[in-house]
């Protein structure tokens, strides 16, 4: 009975190391259903489109592909649910505050605090895209 | 386990104390996809992040199983918006 639950715990901690080091590794990590060029889940998707459209680069995880991973990161965040944005190692939200952010302009911000320039920035700067919502 | 729109509604009610609370269930009845809006005082003076937090917290059990939510949480002075 004992050792297998330091087994249990050992195991959990690894993952917990794993992930706190994963989010470090780019300035924006994303934990998605399937990959970017072919998302298994809408919400997932709503994130790789804005972050599209930002023109942002950032690290993926298929939770899909990594039973651990999946529940790992709903742990590590206190978040039920994927997908799940962290920008400069801070955990953001899932779609649906990526969206929000998107739309009132803190996706630009935070970004920025990041030193990422927003491709969306750039196009305000030129006037024929003011027509845009 | 599914839930229904009924109950989504009344636990974020009495847990968020909420004035207006609509619950769509989005999975054609299965009871495992559901898009919210809530409308709450709790919510004033919190970031978006902290707002949802709340409302995963008061349902922690059901989000277990719920595999697609959606949540708008609103002040009421942004709900007259």
């Amino acid at each position: 009975m004992i050792p297998f639950r330091s087994f249990i715990v050992r195991s959990f901690s690894t993952t917990s190391n794993k992930i706190a080091n994963l989010v470090k590794k780019n300035k924006v990590v994303v934990f998605m259903k399937g990959v970017p060029d072919s998302p298994k889940c809408g919400f997932s998707n709503a994130v790789v489109q804005i972050l599209r459209m930002h023109n942002v680069k950032y690290d993926a995880h298929n939770v899909l592909e990594d039973e651990q991973l999946r529940q790992g990161i709903k742990d590590f965040s206190n978040w039920p649910t994927i997908p799940q944005v962290f920008i400069n190692g801070e955990f953001v939200g899932g779609c649906d505050i990526l969206l929000e952010m998107h739309r009132n302009g803190e996706l630009i911000a935070e970004l920025k605090k990041a030193g990422i320039t927003s491709a969306l920035l750039e196009e305000d700067d030129s006037p024929e895209k003011k027509t845009k919502d | 386990m599914s839930y229904t729109e009924n109950y989504i509604q009344t636990k974020l009610i009495e847990g968020l104390n909420a004035s207006h609370v609509e619950v769509i269930d989005e999975s054609d009845g299965c009871g495992a996809k559901f898009s919210v809006t809530i409308v709450s005082p709790i919510f004033e003076g919190k970031s978006l992040l902290q707002r949802h937090r709340l409302v995963n917290s008061i349902l922690e059990k059901e989000l277990k199983t719920i595999h697609a939510f959606s949540q708008k949480t609103l002040t009421p002075a942004e709900w007259k918006k």
